[in-house]
């Protein structure tokens, strides 16, 4: 038998209800990876091991009598920005230090309901804004490939705890592209689904137009199913869409032959680094030879993208992180002098830099006089930039492209310039603003480094964006490939 | 290092609405209304860092959008879905307030806010 951290969540799942291991060995195996990771990565802000073990053992007494679900007995992580009842949710902040929500989200619910068993919280950019992790309260993950560089942001725990072999697969969130941008700088396989995919109820909200939900796996199998068993319509989330979900896993090995792929042109500007294009275009070989057919796209509007993004995105955060007052949960400070000062001290200590940058950005764009300037402006050509991709795929099924303009850079490389660090989204965000689905998946190395190839879809084609990239990792083995230390 | 997209080398309209810079003031100003406390050191961190972001979205303004309606969801067709106006929760109230900095008798205190 292939050492446990090797076999995946879907071997995983499989070998559970075959019982050639227990729930309970999977937890022990998995959190001593993660305890004797922690040191060098910082992947977790917290750990649950009583409460998983607890729950691995009732995993197993189900499992025993026949009654376990998809994932039952499964170990994953969430992160920690997906509310959990009796355990704290930080969203990586100070403000959340000593958060504990009253309920669990949709998605913890749905995942718990499968029967899948927490190991802990992953650290995050602080309320997920951020592309390299370093704006955590807790301090930055690392990167398992190269502990010197950051694992992508924001959900840079969940994607630094899969690449390492930590657990199997983790909930990450994407609001500009906090799953493809870590998965591409991780190696691994990272699935932002179609707004309205997956209930947004319990995760604490940035920018409430773009968030949406998703998996960090290390393969689309593993990806399609987590996903099969968190989305799905909710009646507390009012974006949330009434549609079925489609049986992701079954539709796997759909047919690749005749895929028509648009190749976006923006994307291959002259910002994207010479060898990350060259794996890029390797890859595109990769899916020619399983018989796609590839077409230049242009997507003219594309590169506004960044800009829309820094004007829509900060617009609805400083709307959301206007609850934290103080006064109802989150931190508070010292003898406030009246209320004012109440508010505005608890935040301003509650509340890290970037956070702090966004809020005062959209409070500005918000503001009287700046509102039709900025944030409708943006609106308007969020509009363009959504008809471009609904134009696109008038001709093709997909479109592909590098997730990242480069590989993972360095710790505090990209902290002076806010700017330079927005940047990092610019292949990812575009899928955001018009609310598609998109994956990315390993597609080869820079060096010792993993890059990503993002494949993104008309609204909804989660099913034909997993089975694409399934067809590409049965036909490569770059998925496969654990950062050295982590083996 | 990244090489900015050609975008952001196009030179400004000259109708440009929108400023350049930000001033100390404004700054303060911004805070204030976000209600956020900032030291002085913090201060020119963000009016350098907000004056080269609008700097950088200013670039929106170069695109045509005449006959361009704002968007307004993310799915086509789709608007906010409205539930029948019934009661559904519990009284959760006890629970909610574990989480809250100071409580008396069911109620969050603050500062005075009346003399």
């Amino acid at each position: 038998m292939s050492e446990l951290h090797h076999i995946g969540l879907t071997g995983l799942a499989a070998g559970l209800r075959a019982r050639r291991f227990s729930s309970v060995e999977l937890a022990e195996a998995f959190l001593k990876r993660i305890e004797a990771s922690q040191g060098a990565l910082n992947a977790f802000i917290s750990v649950t091991r009583a409460q998983a073990l607890s729950d691995a053992a009732a995993a197993d007494r189900a499992l025993a009598a026949g009654t376990g679900g998809a994932l039952t007995g499964v170990p994953i992580a969430h992160k920690d920005l997906f509310c959990t009842q009796g355990v704290r949710t930080t969203c990586g902040s100070r403000m959340l230090d000593d958060f504990v929500s009253p309920y669990d989200a949709t998605v913890v619910a749905k995942l718990k309901r499968a029967g899948a068993v927490m190991l802990g919280k992953t650290n995050m950019d602080e309320f997920a804004m951020g592309s390299s992790n370093e704006t955590s309260y807790y301090g930055p993950v690392r990167n398992p490939w190269d502990q010197r560089l950051v694992p992508g942001g924001s959900s840079g725990g969940s994607a630094a705890a899969v690449a390492a072999r930590l657990v199997p697969g983790a909930t990450a969130t994407d609001t500009g592209g906090s799953i493809r941008q870590p998965a591409a700088l991780c190696g691994i396989t990272g699935l932002k689904p179609t707004y309205g995919r997956v209930s947004r109820y319990g995760m604490v909200a940035f920018a409430s137009s773009l968030d949406q939900g998703g998996v960090l796996t290390t393969s689309a199998a593993d990806a399609a199913l987590m996903l099969r068993e968190m989305a799905g319509f909710d009646p507390n989330d009012s974006t949330s869409v009434e549609r079925e979900v489609p049986d992701y896993v079954a539709q796997l090995d759909a047919p690749l032959a005749g895929l028509k792929v648009g190749l976006l042109k923006e994307f291959f500007d002259k910002g994207l680094d010479p060898e990350n294009e060259r794996r890029v275009r390797e890859a595109l070989k990769v899916f020619e030879g399983l018989g796609a057919k590839l077409t230049e796209v242009s997507l003219p509007n594309l590169p506004l993208s960044v800009p829309v993004y820094y004007v829509v995105a900060p617009a609805e955060c400083s709307s959301n992180l206007a609850r934290f007052d103080g006064v109802r949960y989150g931190h508070r400070c010292e003898n406030p002098r009246d209320l004012l000062d109440l508010y505005r001290r608890s935040r301003g200590e509650g509340f890290g830099a970037e956070v702090k940058r966004r809020i005062m950005t959209g409070t500005y764009v918000l503001s009287a006089g700046y509102y039709d300037a900025y944030y409708l402006k943006a609106q308007r050509v969020r509009q363009l930039i959504s008809a471009d991709f609904t134009r696109a795929f008038a001709d093709v099924d997909v479109v592909m492209g590098p997730t990242t303009p480069t590989p993972a850079f360095a710790i505090g490389a990209k902290t002076s310039d806010p700017i330079t660090m927005y940047l990092n989204d610019i292949y990812t965000i575009g899928a955001n603003l018009a609310g598609l689905p998109g994956v990315s998946v390993p597609c080869g190395f820079v060096g010792e480094l993993p890059v990503g190839l993002q494949i993104v879809g008309p609204h909804f084609s989660e099913a034909r964006l997993l089975s694409a990239a399934h067809a590409f990792q049965g036909a490569t083995d770059w998925h496969t490939r654990v950062p050295g230390g982590f083996a | 290092m990244y090489d900015f997209p050609l975008i952001f080398r196009i030179p400004r309209p000259a109708t440009s609405r929108i400023p350049m810079a930000l001033t100390r003031e404004q700054i303060e100003s911004i805070a204030a209304l976000a209600r956020l406390e900032l030291t002085a050191a913090e201060l020119p961190v963000y009016q350098r860092s907000l004056s080269s972001i609008l700097e950088f979205v200013g670039a929106l303004e170069r695109a045509d959008t005449a006959s361009v309606a704002p968007m307004a969801h993310p799915l086509p067709g789709l608007s906010q879905r409205l539930r029948p106006d019934e009661v559904t929760e519990q009284d959760h109230h006890a629970e909610y307030q574990q989480n809250a900095p100071q409580t008396a008798a069911g109620l969050y205190l603050v500062p005075k806010v009346i003399e």
